[in-house]
């Protein structure tokens, strides 16, 4: 039946808010709306990055202003053949590491677990609206406030409660100095895989009915209607959620800050809290700024991948296959 | 016979199996869940029962955490956590809610590409301006104000606000629209007396997002302000970093006063949350 095809409930409205676009003269008034926020948005953000790139140029160290100089690119080729220097000088190729690794590790953690989380709360059972907020606070807990909890309450090596767990199993990790990138990734993990299941649910949830109920009609295990249907169904969802896990994760310095400080040694350095060493408590300007536009430069790849897929859902092609 | 034989599992089953579903989820969301029980909880602990193992979850409950946070002047960080994301969300608001409405209804040229301007602002990484931003705050007097802090706390919830309530503003029929226009209704009526109430719930949610990520906001604070003058609540949570995270049960005191206003803004507008941050790509 074509009327029982996925997605359709979505896809009118997207459609005729289309063509209404098409068929609407535009309006200058139009223009004056939007200005307001645009010479906001342009000032507050595109201006400071133009300077960051002007100031990546320089050699400038807030505690030697008399040596401030115009170098041109050199901090960004110190910064790249530092790559392959044994001795990472500037600490990064290591935050470029570190970044990866915490980026990786929680988007992947965050959407399995965000997928049997959304499954577990797509079912009828009593208590469910309550499970869900459960599930979902962690996501808008203060970030900070939560890393301290981890930190202390939980992880703590004498009295933290995980350890108190493992005990009887004859473990007793020292979390943040034995295993410091797990514990950060546990960290952000908690706080990102409700985000990754609102966002599989909301999938799950364009799943026609009809489709599930023919399945148990015909006898389909939920383990069937899990592989069978729901799985193949999320695609779009999925690489949604790990691309904007990515723009988010990568920004991630609130639980290090908090924590690790990036340490030990380096272990836990990414790279925005590199530019924040480098630059804040380092006063090495011209340095950080090279680093941050490298950064940005990272994350338009991403970006561009993300801004596809959020234009093909904008048109309504919500749940083709 | 027939149908009988094509339902295998019998209604005994299917009540086990939920039974068997509660349990799972009740028991998955609580682990989950735990860390937050725990913070709460040990703020209203005293120092001695916050660390005993195996943890104590009855207890006589004490203020004296409460106490101790206020003496240590608390409450200036939270009256300007409180100034600083109301201030950045009004002035959100009165900027996203004619960009979108414009950019849903009234669309000038180009208006994709200005929406995607918008979203790409939101994923620049705050390390890519915060040194440069850090030298004007300083040549501008903004260093250590609330007004530094507002300023970048607009621009970093605009996009996601102008995304979020454009899907709002689409999801109002047309036809409607079309039959105030041709009831001679100006713009002016048409927003207020048409639009905005329609979309009410939506303009609540946009708001409350922004509140959220404000108040959360620590990177930017952490670099533009270092005076007591116009530290936020994060920043008061950044002392436990040190010896004083020996302090667990007034660290969890602080913390349930830092999470609470907002897990409360949070649970209610929660089916909003991934609208916010997806664009509005998924609802």
């Amino acid at each position: 039946m074509a009327a029982a095809e996925p997605g359709t409930t979505q896809a009118p409205n997207a459609l005729t808010a289309e063509a209404a676009v098409d068929t609407r003269r535009y309006s200058s008034l139009g223009r004056w709306l939007v200005a307001p926020a645009f010479i906001y948005a342009v000032i507050v953000t595109q201006a400071p990055f133009l300077v960051t790139l002007y100031d990546s140029t320089f050699r400038w160290n807030l505690m030697r202003p008399d040596r401030k100089a115009f170098i041109g690119l050199e901090n960004y080729r110190n910064l790249l053949s530092s790559l392959t220097d044994p001795s990472d000088p500037y600490t990064f190729r290591a935050a470029i590491v570190n970044s990866i690794i915490f980026t990786v590790g929680a988007v992947v953690i965050s959407l399995l677990l965000g997928l049997i989380f959304a499954e577990l709360v797509n079912h009828r059972f009593p208590g469910r609206g309550i499970v869900r907020t459960m599930l979902i606070t962690p996501f808008v807990v203060m970030p900070v406030a939560s890393a301290l909890g981890w930190k202390n309450l939980m992880m703590d090596p004498d009295f933290g409660i995980i350890n108190w767990v493992l005990g009887p199993f004859g473990l007793d990790p020292v979390w943040l100095a034995q295993y410091p990138r797990q514990s950060i990734i546990i960290m952000l993990v908690w706080r990102w895989a409700p985000f990754m299941m609102l966002i599989l649910l909301a999938g799950m949830q364009s799943i026609d009915e009809e489709v599930r109920e023919a399945a148990r009609v015909d006898g389909a295990t939920p383990w069937q209607e899990f592989f069978g249907i729901t799985l193949p169904h999320l695609g779009r969802f999925v690489q949604l959620g790990a691309l904007l896990g990515t723009v988010y994760i990568v920004q991630e310095t609130d639980a290090i800050f908090m924590t690790t400080q990036g340490g030990p040694g380096t272990s836990t350095t990414n790279l925005p809290y590199r530019v924040y060493e480098t630059a804040v408590r380092g006063s090495n300007i011209g340095l950080g700024a090279a680093m941050g536009v490298i950064i940005v430069v990272l994350t338009i790849v991403a970006m561009t991948f993300l801004l596809r897929i959020l234009d093909r859902m904008l048109r309504g092609q919500y749940a083709d296959r | 016979m027939q149908i009988a034989k094509r339902r295998p599992r019998s209604g005994f089953d299917r009540e086990q199996a939920t039974l068997a579903w509660t349990i799972v989820a009740w028991v998955v969301g609580l682990l989950f869940f735990f860390p937050v029980v725990l913070i709460v909880l040990t703020g209203f602990k005293s120092e001695a029962t916050a660390i005993t193992l195996p943890p104590r979850f009855i207890f006589e409950p004490t203020l004296d955490q409460y106490q101790e946070i206020r003496d240590r002047g608390f409450f200036p960080f939270f009256r300007n956590s409180i100034i600083a994301s109301l201030v950045s969300t009004a002035i959100v608001m009165v900027l996203a809610v004619p960009a979108a409405y414009a950019l849903a209804l009234r669309p000038m040229k180009k208006w994709k590409d200005v929406l995607f301007f918008f979203i790409s602002t939101k994923f620049l990484p705050p390390a890519g301006i915060i040194v440069p931003l850090y030298i004007i705050y300083r040549d501008l007097n903004l260093l250590n104000t609330l007004q530094g802090l507002v300023i970048i706390y607009v621009a970093m919830n605009l996009p996601i606000a102008i995304w979020m309530l454009r899907s709002f503003f689409e999801e109002v029929p047309q036809a409607i629209l079309d039959a105030a226009r041709i009831d001679g209704a100006g713009v002016v009526r048409e927003v207020v007396q048409i639009l905005l109430p329609m979309v009410g719930p939506g303009l609540a949610a946009t708001a409350f997002l922004s509140i959220i990520f404000a108040w959360n906001e620590f990177f930017f604070a952490v670099n533009l302000v270092a005076t007591e003058k116009a530290s936020t609540v994060p920043l008061f949570m950044q002392k436990f970093i040190t010896s004083e995270g020996l302090f667990w049960a007034q660290l969890s005191a602080a913390s349930t006063m830092a999470i609470a206003p907002v897990v409360i803004l949070g649970w209610i507008s929660q089916r909003q949350l991934v609208r916010g941050l997806s664009m509005g790509a998924v609802k």
